[in-house]
């Protein structure tokens, strides 16, 4: 039996440990190497884990993560230009999903965007990312009136998610969870501890992202699985987390999005804010967008048991049409799932084609997305 | 922890003969290795295979892993219920969690494979 699993190759660069590396490994969780880090896949199961922040919560360790301050004068200014989501329209204490993009309006980077004040910004930007996202921003800083620092060792981060998440985390801390609305986020103390707070998160179910000093990692994460424990709180590791943010049809970078795909073209129209003024890749995207999309990224379920993977090609009649971008076996949904950018005349939902999974074409059919959404 | 009753190979299978019949299954390291296992692809009843050949494939939610012949012959059974509970092998690697039973071409291959206490050093790392 040879496995072929569908993570990230191990890099030569010397594995990393976030501040919970002890935690994991004492709660006997099973670790693999990870955009350079050595992280938790699962701890009692990816179907448990998975099931547990559905119906209870999970609590994710996601200090890998990069946090990123721009703070100046002109912060606002540059962000404005490097993202394509309009800066203008948070307030302090709001959050916003972007993207970094190339002047072909394809991505560096998708990112979260938190403002502290009007001089006063927080990036937050994937793992596997910093390194490239800081030297991009670092060169387009050039000449504007700011400070641009990778703050991303100082920080851990802490992901709780799911329908008991305000109860587990209220208790620990000051700030009025009920009235907190998603995507806004406060400077509170958790379990004494200053940090961050920021009602977000990527797996399609209420929850907190928790930003706290790195050295107070280890106090965070006990307290909130002591604070959890009755609610049926579980740590969840990196398989459920992928599971989870794809039925929820959230977008991976490295599998579903990238420097070769436009913001257009990932069906995330709705963090592109043409109308805001220059930004890079404007003219690419008004151009795509006065021509027509000849792809998208659209949501599919394949009708047999073979689970359709990243790489895999879409066919239709006869001819490779597409490629999947991420798939998988739905725990929630228990279906299999995926994503794949198809053309544009295969894209409404019924629309059928097939996958070649391992040299057999399965049937697949378009479906609406997200695949999962929340009660609310 | 390994049965004694079997043989092992270096890809985490089993092997368990009974004259001529051989049942063929995964180990209980190989499981874990692998996590919660959604689809398993069966080979047919009456095919032959030959050592090594690719038996067929056992999917978890993460990875899709290729099942090896560890021993020449033909299909003569295959789980059934692992249609509908992939998971048994997660359970039960090393009973219930068979997966297909075959009828021997030669019987020397058994000779190559691993006794219980080999492979568990094997698993150990």
């Amino acid at each position: 039996m040879t496995t072929r699993v569908s993570e990230d190759p191990v890099t030569d660069r010397d594995i990393r440990k976030t501040p919970l590396n002890r935690a994991h490994r004492e709660a006997g969780a099973r670790m693999v190497p990870f955009s350079g880090w050595d992280l938790p896949v699962q701890y009692t199961g990816v179907i448990d884990e998975h099931l547990a922040v559905r119906t209870r919560a999970g609590l994710f360790d996601v200090s890998h993560m990069g946090e990123v301050d721009v703070v100046g004068r002109e912060a606002q200014d540059f962000l404005q230009h490097v993202t394509c989501n309009d800066v203008s329209r948070l307030s302090p204490g709001r959050i916003q999903y972007s993207a970094l993009t190339t002047p072909e309006g394809t991505f560096v980077d998708d990112l979260l965007v938190y403002k502290r004040g009007d001089d006063d910004y927080l990036l937050v930007i994937n793992a596997g990312n910093t390194p490239k996202d800081v030297d991009w921003l670092r060169y387009h800083a050039k000449g504007y009136d700011l400070r641009l620092e990778d703050v991303s060792d100082r920080w851990c981060q802490l992901a709780l998610q799911g329908p008991r998440s305000q109860e587990i985390l209220q208790p620990l801390t000051t700030a009025a969870f009920a009235a907190m609305k998603y995507y806004t986020f406060v400077q509170d103390n958790v379990s004494g501890v200053p940090c961050i707070v920021s009602r977000t998160g990527y797996t399609g179910e209420d929850g907190f992202e928790i930003y706290g000093p790195a050295e107070a990692a280890e106090t965070l994460w006990y307290a909130v699985l002591g604070a959890g424990a009755p609610h049926g709180l579980v740590p969840a590791g990196l398989a459920a987390r992928d599971t989870l943010r794809l039925e929820a049809k959230m977008a991976l970078y490295g599998n579903d999005i990238d420097d070769t795909t436009t913001v257009l073209e990932a069906d995330l129209a709705w963090i592109l804010k043409l109308e805001k003024g220059e930004f890079l890749g404007r003219d690419a995207l008004l151009r795509q967008k006065a021509e027509g999309l000849t792809r998208t990224l659209v949501g599919f379920e394949t009708e047999g048991r073979a689970i359709a993977r990243h790489g895999h090609k879409a066919v239709s009649q006869g001819t490779e049409v597409g490629t999947v971008t991420s798939g998988t076996f739905a725990p929630f949904l228990r279906k299999n799932i995926g994503l794949a950018y198809l053309p544009i005349g295969l894209t409404p939902p019924g629309s059928r084609f097939t996958i070649d999974i391992r040299g057999r074409e399965e049937p697949a059919v378009v479906v609406p997305t997200p695949f999962y959404t929340r009660a609310r | 922890m390994f049965p004694n009753d079997r043989r092992y190979t270096k890809e985490h299978e089993w092997v368990k003969v009974e004259g001529q019949a051989a049942t063929v299954g995964i180990t209980d390291f190989a499981q874990k290795e692998l996590g919660d296992i959604v689809f398993v692809e069966l080979p047919e009843i009456g095919r032959a295979f030959a050592l090594g050949e690719v038996l067929g494939t056992i999917e978890s939610v993460k990875a899709v892993s290729e099942l090896y012949a560890p021993v020449s012959g033909t299909i003569s059974a295959v789980n059934t219920l692992l249609s509908d509970k992939p998971e048994t092998i997660n359970l039960d690697a090393h009973e219930t969690g068979w997966i297909c039973k075959l009828t021997l071409a030669k019987l020397g291959e058994l000779d190559e494979l691993m006794d219980a206490a080999t492979y568990a050093k094997l698993a150990a790392g």
